[in-house]
This record gives C-alpha cells, sequence and structure tokens, in this order.
C-alpha cells in the first residue's frame, strides 16, 4: 500500500533526496507568455482532435489570434491551451454541454476580473 | 476519436505541494492523506445527505456539490480536497451494490474509534463489478479507506487496453494549484511537490506510485498564470507519451501591497513635514527597499510612479507609491502652538478654492 504521510513529507523527501542524492529539478514554463501554438501543437497538448478544436472556435470557447486565416494556418496564444482544458474539465465533471462550459468560462472570467478590483479597491 | 478525451476526474487532487523549505504549503485538513492511520469515511456526512436518501437524491446533491467545489469554479481554499472527497462518496453511493455494503459497514461502526479496519470478511456476498469503478472514469486517487474496501480502483483506460496489443494512450495532464509569494514572482521559486500517478504494477493492475518532483517556478509570473511542466503528467498507456503538469499560480495575499496584474502598488504614510519639505524616504518594494525621493509640497492620494519595478514579466510591471499623510494625534502644546504659527504665515492657502462654492463662502 502506497503510504504519503504528509505530516512526514521532510523526512520523506530528505529520504529521496539522500537516494538519489538530488531531486530532479523541473523546470516550468509560462504558459500564458510562451510562444504561440499551432492548431497542431493545441490538438496534441490537449489530446483533442482537430475537428473537436474546430468546435470549440466556432463555439467561441477560444479564439485564433487572427481568424481571418484558414484553420491550418491558425495560431493560438498559451491562454487558449488553458481555457481548452477548463472547458472540458467543466464538460467532464459538471455534466455541462459545450455551451454551458462556454457560458461557465465567461462567467468566471467576469468574476475573476470583479474579485480582482474587490481585492484593489479593499483597504 | 472525434470527441473530448475523457480524462480522471480526481486528476485535480493526486497532488501535494510542499513548500520551499519542504514544509506542508498547500495543505488542507488533509484528512484523505492521512494514509498512516486509516479514517473512517462518512460519505452520507460528505454528501450532506442522510441515509436513506433515494438515489436521486444522492444523484441531486452530487450536481449541486459538484459546481460548488469544482476546483476550476470554487473559490474555496479546501475546493480540490472537498472535490475529490465528493467523487469518492458518490463513486460508492450512486451504485446500489455499494452503498448496500457501506451501510452494513457502518452500522458496525462506532464513533470515535481510533484507525479504521474493516472486519476481515466484511464484504462476503457482495460482488463488485469490475465495470463499475469505470463509471467515474477510474478512480484513481481515492483514499486507503475507499481501497481498503473496494480495492485499488481500475484505471480509465486499462480495460479497454486488455487484447489490444499497439494501444497506445497519452497520459492525462495533472493540475493543481500552487501558492506562492509575491516576491517569489520577483526571483524565481522552487517548489518540491509529491505527485501520484497511477502506474502498472508488477501484478498487471494499477497502482498509486508517489514521486517527488522540485519545480523551479521561474521569475516573472502573475497570480493566474499556468506553469507548464512537459511530461511530467500521470504516464502513457502502451508506451504512449506521459501528460503534462499543469500548475496553476496564485499570491499568497501580502499585507502592504496590492496586485494587479504586473503592476504592484503601495500606500506609504508619510508624515506633514515630509509631505512639506519632501527628502528620501525608505520604501519597502518585493526585491529590496529602496530611496524614494518626494518632492516637497505633494498632497495626500498623489501617486508615484516607479517604472518597471513591478513584476518582471514578459511585459514589465510597474511599482506604485501612493502617498498617504499621517498626523499625530493628541498633539502637544507646542505642536498646536506650531501649526497656528503656521496657519498665520499663510492664511491665503485655500485647499478648496477650485470648488465653485468654496470660494462664496469662504
Amino acid at each position: 500500500m502506497q503510504t504519503i504521510n504528509l505530516t512526514h513529507a521532510k523526512t520523506g523527501i530528505g529520504a529521496i533526496a539522500m537516494h538519489n542524492k538530488m531531486i530532479k529539478s523541473e523546470i516550468g514554463i509560462i504558459v500564458e507568455e510562451s510562444d504561440n501554438l499551432s492548431l497542431v501543437k493545441l490538438c496534441r497538448y490537449c489530446s483533442l482532435s482537430a475537428e473537436s478544436i474546430i468546435t470549440m472556435v466556432e463555439r467561441g470557447v477560444i479564439d485564433p489570434i487572427d481568424p481571418s486565416l484558414s484553420y491550418t494556418h491558425w495560431q493560438f496564444s498559451g491562454t487558449s491551451l488553458i481555457r481548452v482544458q477548463t472547458a472540458l474539465r467543466l464538460q467532464r465533471d459538471l455534466d455541462v454541454n459545450l455551451a454551458g462550459a462556454v457560458l461557465a468560462l465567461e462567467l468566471l472570467d467576469e468574476i475573476k476580473q470583479l474579485r480582482q478590483q474587490v481585492a484593489y479597491f479593499q483597504r | 476519436m472525434g470527441c473530448a478525451r475523457i480524462r480522471d476526474p480526481t486528476d485535480f487532487s493526486r497532488i501535494i505541494v510542499v513548500g520551499e523549505a519542504l514544509e506542508p504549503l498547500l495543505l488542507d485538513n488533509g484528512t484523505s492523506y492521512k494514509r498512516d492511520s486509516m479514517e473512517y469515511k462518512d460519505y452520507y456526512k460528505i454528501m450532506g445527505i442522510t441515509k436513506d436518501a433515494s438515489q436521486n437524491d444522492i444523484k441531486r446533491a452530487y450536481r449541486k456539490l459538484a459546481r460548488k467545489y469544482h476546483p476550476d469554479v470554487s473559490k474555496e481554499k479546501d475546493a480540490e480536497e472537498r472535490f475529490k472527497e465528493l467523487g469518492e462518496a458518490y463513486e460508492v453511493l450512486k451504485d446500489p451494490e455499494k452503498r448496500t455494503a457501506y451501510d452494513q459497514l457502518g452500522a458496525n461502526w462506532k464513533a470515535g474509534q481510533q484507525g479504521f479496519q474493516p472486519p476481515p470478511d466484511w464484504d462476503a456476498g457482495f460482488e463488485f463489478h469490475g465495470d463499475s469503478f469505470t463509471g467515474g472514469a477510474g478512480a484513481a486517487g481515492f483514499s486507503d479507506f475507499f481501497e481498503s474496501l473496494f480495492g485499488q480502483a481500475r484505471g480509465g483506460f486499462q480495460s479497454h487496453s486488455a487484447g489490444a496489443g499497439s494501444f497506445q494512450m497519452r497520459g492525462q495532464d495533472s493540475h493543481a494549484k500552487v501558492f506562492i509569494d509575491l516576491e517569489d514572482a520577483y526571483q524565481g521559486a522552487s517548489r518540491g511537490l509529491t505527485l501520484q500517478s497511477t502506474v502498472m504494477g508488477a501484478d498487471g493492475h494499477p497502482q498509486l506510485k508517489p514521486r517527488t518532483l522540485n519545480v523551479k517556478i521561474p521569475k516573472g509570473v502573475k497570480a493566474g498564470q499556468n506553469i507548464r511542466l512537459k511530461g511530467q503528467g500521470s504516464p502513457g498507456i502502451g508506451g504512449g507519451q506521459a501528460g503534462d503538469l499543469y500548475l496553476e499560480i496564485e499570491f499568497n495575499p501580502h499585507s502592504i501591497y496590492k496586485v494587479d496584474g504586473a503592476d504592484i502598488s503601495l500606500e506609504l504614510p508619510i508624515a506633514p513635514w515630509e509631505a512639506a519639505l519632501g527628502g528620501k524616504i525608505k520604501v519597502p518594494t518585493p526585491s529590496g527597499m529602496i530611496d524614494l525621493k518626494i518632492p516637497p509640497a505633494i498632497s495626500s492620494g498623489k501617486k508615484m510612479r516607479l517604472k518597471g519595478r513591478g513584476i518582471p514579466a514578459k511585459q514589465r510591471g510597474d511599482f506604485y507609491v501612493r502617498l498617504m499623510i499621517v498626523l499625530p494625534q493628541n498633539l502637544s502644546e507646542k505642536e498646536k502652538a506650531l501649526y497656528q504659527e503656521l496657519q498665520h504665515a499663510n492664511n491665503q492657502f485655500n485647499p478648496r478654492k477650485n470648488w465653485d462654492w468654496g470660494n462664496s463662502h469662504a
């Protein structure tokens, strides 16, 4: 049985560190500030078919940076990647359809903005 | 496969984040992670329903709570933990077979008992259909309590892989929220994470395997942004690529700084004579103390901008200092006299001169 004891996370990690001499260090990349993604790359990152991504664009989950281009030339920002993933989670976990997920995403954006404003103006 | 890939609903909660100093950082009550002493879990209580709830009541309660605690929707700090607990409770209660077995067990359970152990043959007479585990799209990551009763949940895809020799599937992406200090966004930070991923054991059954990862959070990250770690999600199936790990960054609230995207602001209390005479004041910024030169005769509420001293994001933020004149309370006789002297020294000064009525009623 796997045992993870949070209260002993310290010793647990220490032990691993001793075994491997050093814990592997992974450098994260800020998704929102990384290079734009092509349709193919976005599909790969989300494990989705191109048709599914195109549907997401049609339903307004995400917008290509230049929507006037044909879809083979579409480029997406990192924010699109996060939005697609959130839409997928909402659909899966809350049993809503894509339209419901889009509505939730838009409302969540608005709430986020309002919360930031409230936090900013609150002394 | 044209439709969205169904992913493990628990992939949100399989990540335990420990702090930089290897102290627990993002820990809630930790109930289902306390794996040394297994606790009895009251699934009815978790779902906020009574024991005589109908299957419909259970479904309704689940939907309602799932919306409330969904980590993408909820602002509650323990949302991930609650959502996971809820998923586990629903996994048992939605299935009449498992629910009956669980109810029987509950009758023998005495409150206050420490270290739960199911009776040796508690599930005699019940046969759980392997299928029912896949209903939740793979229940990996449930508590020990769950596993001791219903066995280790099968991964969602394993059943499909049987027989299909060349079946390949990319591993699932994992998600977690990580709280860092604002100062970390200036300097970059390191975080130790403990992740659990489902791997195939020697016996052909999926197992939860913990692993530790040290994550470098790049400097310049803003609240709400996501960090991607390639290949650090769940391992792939049948030689497929591993999924990715996404960390959503949040800042711990700060006592003096306010954050607006990449811009930071600070309210700086100053004495009336500092406002009048100007001078240098030591001001804290997340990247260290600076000497701020204040021009003379500056009014309360005025904002000063320190260009480029905000979060060092791709588009560097600015640092704003808002000056707030603070007066000493309980003036001494001497202070009072000096203020009166000031008053007489400039009786032409009218701070309300811009108001129309201020002039006529002055």
